[in-house]
């Protein structure tokens, strides 16, 4: 048995790596039928395969261990291991699960690009590389992962390589994500040097008797060891799951077509840092310091994104602040040391979120690839299937019961509202200020786009039509679990041993038992109602519902009402639609300040110096005893002998020397 | 009775000989190959010393192997000799180097 | 089990000796009907060679012929890689052969001869069947370097590899005698209990030594006994070159563990020493000249020689690792070399020889294919990642650093970089030099499968590359 489940476990990442291989390979051979066909079966087998993994894991079946050991170097060992748990089994059904439904839209989305095959192989590949990153027993593994699935997405960010919006936006992910990578490496290494070990189990097994642990960075100052190497590992997922300030490639990456922006940016790779940081939560747990940091940096994203999402026009850059300040959400519950409830986030969030962008791809289809809110408008009727479910998806978002969004941030803010470390009482305030903010902007996006008058001209009007069944069907497979997924997982995952000896939260942080004990005695059915009933009389849902209200007042009651807001709040408007200053700040300081000191170093650092000097010396010099050593190769046979009689004597007089002493 | 060490330097002196025969000449190929068969001849006579010596039969038993040997070598030689002087029209050592550098 | 007689474990050795002696009989009588049934039947035997080598694997060491001839873990590994890098390059080399009129039975007899006498080698466990074995091996190959009789250059190589062989295998002989002389017996079991006592201060032991460094030294061909390493490769017909190589590298590898591990272990510390300072010069020599030839194969044999300095890092820390990431890097140079001349063989064409750097100007226009595998062949030689190539130097220099001999490793890591120079000269050659003339290639379809999968297997063996490793530690552990 131990046998078949390993061999599935392999199965499940090499379905979907076989596939892109041979669509990226073989793509003009097998046509566009060939590829979607292929990768669309081996992401669906993975699927079920993920589910029957997830069933086994439920029946208390888990699993860790290498599979493969490539290499053993200097005592490293270089491995492929799977540790198979509750965390990983849900993680790898979302995965499959959007990656799937993305798989089949991307049909209909993609369909006259002429970029078809390498598309599907891409995403595949994608997928495979997702499911390595969550699968992994060791940090090497995640390492892999973590770097596949950013080399991922840097190719479908530029995916319209002509484009040079594309091609920038594709560069600053890359330069991003190389700072965040900069500090998970750093953190792995540390990671190896203190426990001798990148093995999870190894490591968190160790992890409390080395909590007294320091290092000295800067001479004479000493840091816990722990701190350190948290904060390290955080960073790596600031990168990855853009948090402030390294989040600034997260709304540009907006460049790649819709699904990617639907799969990659907002419902799987983004939320690779969330789960890395539940992933180590052994270590998190051991500094307060480090979980400070992760709660203030959530909640400054939380906060300071969602406002921007109020002034975009751009509908996916709308979807995209959103992404940001959802995803500071779950990083403030990991800071509150809710790690099932973050996760619990990132499932709910994977089929609300991937459903809004996929509908507002559909929007995009219908209207010729135009994605200016203002030229939109009045879809609703035109649009029905699309409608619908985007409205699923905002409810979903805004928090409003019983959509699967409220169970999942109604128990973060109530998590924040119950932690006690440095910094719960700002994250408090910022969450439930997003809450407002976030109910205003995702309906003033349903409103700008399908309701009041038809804005685009007379020719698009003419023929927006409802999408195709390839596109539509994965919108609706997708507001399913939007709906539903809140109150069927709000109980096993945040109040029952879901989690247990697989995220680890010590005593005095143990927000979801605070939570849970006001609920003493409740289960099933009798628990969600009671905590819906809870939710509606408390503060977030009122100001979720005032931010809908405020929405429909804006933009359906008296449209002319923005207009006026934006000249009274000028400078303020300014401040927001500059993105608070951070790419300017970035472009000037970092991007020319590296270009000057680049340009520098390259004169005179390498093509006077090191060209000059190094290089062409040395090769110079080379040269030149080649050709000097060159002519004792005479070609005259008895002068070969004498070379090997005086090799001989040579060997002699040396050796018999030394052997007299 | 003659000792070892006169045998064996005996069988040192032909050695060098021999040695010596190989990178001073640059005429004759054919003294090349005699040189070579003076080298076994020296090593054979250790070998024999020696077998005489440790009343050990092993070494003379190699040196027929060696002889044998010897003569497939030379066999072989003298054919590489008729072969190169029917090309060159020579078989001058010092003309032999167009493969060189 | 010592058994005096025990045919057994011979048996690819035996039956290798039959066919050689049947094919040559065939030949005379079936030349003009049937031309190529010689290297079919070659081929045939080898490839049943390779099965009869395969029924040893994994059995215990026996030793057998009365102390002559053992039969170990090391002895088949080095075997099977021997027999199938000769079959591989039989393949190569068909067409060149039968366009330059170099194709006799006897040239496939003389290639099984050799074979056997490399196999004799590995499995010599005496004075007399290392001797022999390394005779018919030497003996072979200068019939075969001078099998293509009407070329100038074939001649001369023959000559003076037959002169400096015989020099170098004297030179062997004198070492044995005096080894004989100190400890009594010419069984390398023997020698090697009875000089476990003695000290380094023996002049004799010391003498004997040297000599049989030498002799090993001629073979590898490692500075200074490197001299006829280039002459051979530019002047033989590149078929026979191609052979010379590859298999014999293996041979002599088995030479080496042979003498120096199985016979004089216990004086590790007085050979290593020795093998420092050969190693050094050929690293720095092979690569140094390396860069000014202008005769591809003129070129690679200099590499050759700097390999060979590598090779002998491995053998140099004197401990069982050491000896097997020797083994490692031997298979895969021997692996590598012959990608890199079956290329030069598929370049070539009837009254062309893809012999000049210069030939090769511009071929990526034309054929990127190959110039993409040959490529892949000098990045693997330089020791570039991700090519075996530089898990093989990886391995050797981690030996070294083992047993803190980090200066040697530091000496070989920078000659490695001077090395990758004039590899890389060559794809840049292909890359983006112009091209001068029109090139065909004129060889058969299965020597380009299999010279494309064998360049390929460079990159493509990097999941398998631990086995191959695991392979080489048990054979060099499980030797008797």
């Amino acid at each position: 048995m131990q046998e078949e489940m390993k061999m599935i476990y392999l199965a499940v990442p090499l379905v979907c790596l076989i596939p892109a291989i041979v669509a990226g390979l073989f793509g003009r051979k097998i046509g566009r039928i060939g590829a979607h066909t292929v990768t669309i079966l081996g992401v669906g087998l993975a699927f079920f395969l993920s589910c029957y993994v997830y069933m086994d894991v439920m029946d208390g079946n888990t699993f860790n261990g290498t599979v493969y050991v490539w290499g053993i170097s200097g005592g490293f060992p270089f491995e492929v291991g799977f540790l198979i748990d509750s965390l990983t089994a849900s993680m790898m059904v979302i995965v499959t699960f959007v990656s799937w439904m993305v798989h089949i839209y991307t049909i209909g989305y993609m369909h006259d690009d002429p970029g078809y095959q390498r598309f599907f192989s891409y995403i595949s590949l994608f997928t495979f590389s997702m499911l390595m990153l969550v699968m992994s027993n060791n940090f090497l593994q995640l390492f892999f992962g973590w770097e596949a699935v950013g080399l991922v997405s840097y190719l479908l960010i530029g995916f319209w390589y002509t484009r040079d919006t594309a091609i920038y936006a594709n560069l600053k992910a890359f330069l991003v994500n190389r700072v965040g990578d900069f500090g998970f490496l750093i953190g792995i290494a540390a990671i190896y040097a203190t426990f001798g070990s990148v093995d999870y189990s190894a490591v968190f097994a160790s992890a409390p008797s080395l909590v007294d642990e320091t290092i000295e960075i800067i001479p004479g100052t000493s840091w816990n060891m722990m701190t350190f190497i948290c904060i390290m590992l955080f960073i790596g997922a600031m990168g990855k799951s853009a948090q402030v300030p390294l989040h600034v490639w997260l709304p540009d990456s907006m460049e790649g077509p819709t699904p990617i922006s639907a799969l990659i940016h907002a419902a799987t790779m983004v939320t690779a840092g969330i789960f890395m940081v539940a992933r180590t939560s052994p270590l998190f747990e051991l500094s307060e310091t480090a979980l400070s940091v992760v709660l203030v940096i959530g909640a400054l994203t939380a906060f300071f994104m969602a406002l921007l999402g109020l002034v975009q026009n751009d509908i996916k850059r709308v979807v995209a602040y959103s992404t940001l300040s959802q995803l500071g959400y779950m990083t403030v519950a990991l800071g509150a040391s809710g790690y099932a409830v973050a996760i619990f986030h990132l499932g709910t969030h994977a089929f609300f979120k991937a459903l809004l962008f996929l509908g507002a791809g559909s929007v995009i289809i219908a209207m010729h690839h135009e994605q200016d809110m203002r030229k939109m408008g009045g879809l609703r009727k035109l649009m029905p299937w699309t409608y619908a479910t985007a409205v699923i998806g905002s409810l979903a978002l805004a928090g409003i019961p019983p959509f699967a969004g409220f169970f999942s941030k109604d128990l973060i803010i109530e998590s924040v509202h119950a932690s006690t470390i440095p910094g719960s009482g700002f994250a408090y305030v910022a969450v439930l200020a997003g809450v407002a903010i976030t109910a205003f902007y995702s309906f003033r996006l349903l409103f700008m786009t399908f309701h009041g008058k038809p804005r685009m001209d007379e020719h698009t009007l003419h023929h927006v039509k409802e999408s195709p069944w390839v596109v539509v069907v994965p919108l609706v497979l997708l507001a399913i679990p939007s709906v539903l997924a809140g109150f069927m997982f709000m109980e096993p995952m945040a109040f029952s041993n879901y989690f247990e000896g697989v995220i680890y939260v010590s005593e005095e942080h143990d927000v979801l038992g605070a939570i849970g004990s006001i609920y003493e005695g409740k289960t099933g059915f009798s628990l969600v109602m009671a905590f819906m009933l809870h939710g509606m009389v408390a503060l977030p849902f009122w100001l979720a519902v005032g931010g809908i209200l405020l929405a429909w007042l804006f933009y359906i009651k008296k449209p002319e009402l923005p207009g006026k807001v934006v000249d009274s709040v000028k400078p303020l408007y300014n401040v927001l639609v500059n993105k608070y200053g951070f790419d300017d700040f970035n472009q000037t300081v970092f991007a020319n300040g590296t270009v000057k000191i680049g340009k520098f170093m390259s004169e005179y650092g390498d093509r006077r110096l090191i060209d000059g000097f190094f290089v062409n010396g040395t090769a110079r010099v080379v040269e030149a005893f080649s050709r000097f050593l060159k002519p004792l190769q005479s070609g005259l046979v008895y002068q070969y002998a004498f070379a090997m009689i005086l090799g001989l004597l040579g060997l002699m007089t040396w050796f018999l020397r030394v052997a007299q002493g | 009775m003659i000792p070892l060490s006169h045998y064996l330097a005996l069988g040192a002196i032909l050695f060098s000989i021999s040695v010596v025969g190989i990178f001073l000449n640059r005429k004759n190929v054919v003294i090349l190959l005699m040189s070579i068969e003076l080298m076994l001849l020296a090593v054979n006579i250790n070998f024999i010393a020696f077998s005489h010596y440790l009343q050990d039969v092993t070494g003379q038993i190699f040196v027929f192997f060696v002889l044998t040997v010897a003569a497939a070598e030379s066999a072989i030689g003298l054919a590489i000799i008729i072969v190169l002087f029917r090309r060159r029209h020579t078989i001058n050592v010092s003309d032999l180097d167009s493969l060189k550098g | 089990m010592n058994h005096i007689l025990n045919m057994q474990v011979a048996t690819p050795e035996i039956f290798i000796f039959s066919m050689a002696c049947l094919i040559l009989m065939i030949d005379l009588y079936t030349h003009d009907r049937l031309p190529l049934l010689s290297y079919w039947l070659t081929q045939a035997t080898l490839v049943a060679g390779i099965y009869l080598g395969l029924g040893g694997m994994g059995t215990e060491p026996v030793t057998t012929f009365n102390g002559m001839f053992i039969h170990d873990g090391m002895s088949v590994v080095v075997k099977l890689a021997i027999m199938l890098f000769t079959l591989i390059g039989l393949v190569y080399s068909r067409q060149y052969i039968l366009d330059r009129g170099m194709y006799r039975g006897e040239y496939y007899v003389l290639v099984l001869i050799a074979v056997l006498g490399m196999m004799v080698m590995t499995s010599a466990s005496h004075f007399l069947s290392l001797y022999l074995g390394l005779e018919l091996l030497s003996l072979s190959l200068y019939t075969l370097v001078a099998i293509n009789r009407d070329s100038d250059t074939a001649v001369e190589a023959a000559m003076k590899y037959f002169v400096l062989g015989a020099v170098a295998s004297g030179m062997l002989l004198y070492g044995m005698s005096l080894m004989y002389g100190v400890t009594g017996s010419l069984d390398i079991k023997t020698i090697s209990a009875a000089i476990q006592g003695m000290q380094s201060d023996d002049v004799m032991l010391m003498l004997g030594l040297i000599f049989i460094v030498v002799g090993l030294g001629f073979k590898l061909g490692v500075v200074p006994f490197h001299m006829w390493i280039p002459d051979i490769y530019q002047g033989a017909p590149t078929s026979v070159v191609l052979f010379i190589a590859t298999a014999p590298k293996l041979a002599a590898f088995a030479m080496v563990i042979r003498l120096l591990v199985d016979g004089f272990q216990s004086i590790a510390v007085n050979w290593s020493d020795m093998l420092v300072i050969l190693a050094v010069l050929s690293m720095a020599l092979g690569n140094i000249v390396a860069i000014a030839q202008a005769n591809f194969k003129r070129m690679l044999a200099y590499s050759a020689i700097s390999h060979m300095g590598y090779f002998l890092l491995g053998i140099i820390s004197a401990n069982p690792n050491g000896y097997s990431a020797s083994l490692f890097y031997m298979i895969i140079y021997a692996f590598t070399g012959l990608a890199a001349f079956g290329l030069i063989l598929l370049m070539s064409r009837s009254g062309f020889e893809a012999e000049n750097i210069s030939d090769y100007r511009g071929l990526n226009r034309e054929h990127p294919w190959y110039a993409f595998m040959i490529a892949l062949v000098m990045f693997s030689m330089a020791g570039l990642p991700p090519t075996v190539g530089f898990y093989a130097k990886l391995s050797v220099i981690q030996a070294l650093v083992d047993v803190n001999m980090i200066s040697l490793a530091v000496i070989a890591v920078l000659l490695a970089v001077i090395g990758a120079f004039y590899y890389l000269r060559i794809v840049k050659t292909m890359y983006f030099d112009a091209p001068e003339a029109e090139r065909t290639i004129t060889t058969g379809l299965d020597a380009r499968v299999l010279v494309s999968l064998n360049a390929v297997m460079l990159l493509a063996v990097m999941p398998w590359i631990g086995t191959i490793m695991d392979l080489c530690m048990s054979a060099i552990q499980s030797m008797g």
